[in-house]
């Protein structure tokens, strides 16, 4: 599933309107504590947070994700908003809970991470 | 002694979570147009970034520095304190003196040292109270 497709089927917002949205997702994850995704984050992932930092577009640009998927209306910090336009990095907002998100994930065929 | 093709440096201040990764994003980058693995360099990016976060989180300021041969890539964290006081403890999963700062945004989980340790094929630790740490990571391209 490409970045696109899971915008669509997330009924999501991409607040990165400059980003390519053809990227392809390899696995789905969600977790809020970024030490704890520096060390099971992997290239091509789809990754759900509230985290709004500008950290959080770091760790997804340096594990080289597909995107972030901000959960529950949480809305990126100015910072973070602007480090995903100079990096290209999609950031998918949804008012849908983490949960839901993985859940819609899973049963359209996205994998977890394997390590 | 191996020629040296690269070396780079970035002085990383205390404090600075706004600008936490550029080093390591620098770094990946350089090496990326150097054609290095991008399985190394992944490897390297997560132990960069840790070693950049761990001297932002716990230091009184610091160096970040790599060393490209024609066999390895070298990473080395250096700071000016105030050094660990038990480094084995500090080694362990799960252990962490981060500040409720460094928590609230997500880190302090005490991943760091695990994580650069588990990514990089050789880590050494050097720390004395009242002095510094010095982290030295080496990985081997052949």
């Amino acid at each position: 599933m490409r970045v696109e497709e899971l915008k669509e089927l997330l009924n999501a917002v991409n607040l990165n309107e400059g980003a390519a949205l053809d990227g392809e997702i390899t696995c789905g994850y969600s977790c809020d504590l970024l030490s704890w995704v520096l060390a099971h984050g992997k290239q091509g992932m789809a990754w759900c947070t509230v985290q709004t930092h500008v950290n959080v577009i770091a760790v997804s640009v340096l594990m080289e994700m597909a995107c972030v998927i901000m959960v529950e209306g949480v809305q990126p910090e100015e910072a973070s908003l602007k480090k995903a336009m100079e990096e290209g990095m999609p950031i998918l907002s949804t008012s849908k809970t983490a949960y839901e998100v993985c859940g819609l994930m899973s049963k359209a065929g996205v994998g977890v991470p394997v390590e | 002694m191996q020629e040296q093709l690269l070396k780079d440096s970035y002085s990383v201040c205390a404090g600075e979570y706004q600008t936490a990764g550029d080093a390591s994003a620098s770094i990946k980058r350089k090496l990326k147009q150097l054609g290095i693995d991008s399985t190394i360099l992944r490897r390297i990016a997560v132990a960069s970034y840790e070693a950049e976060l761990n001297l932002i989180i716990h230091s009184q300021g610091g160096e970040l520095m790599m060393e490209m041969t024609p066999v390895q890539i070298k990473l080395i964290s250096k700071d000016v304190g105030p050094g660990i006081a038990d480094v084995s403890q500090a080694l362990k999963e799960g252990f962490s003196t981060a500040s409720e700062e460094a928590r609230d945004l997500g880190f302090g989980a005490g991943m760091g040292l695990p994580n650069m340790k588990r990514n990089a094929d050789s880590f050494d630790i050097q720390s004395e109270l009242g002095v510094g740490t010095t982290i030295e990571m080496g990985f081997q391209l052949k």
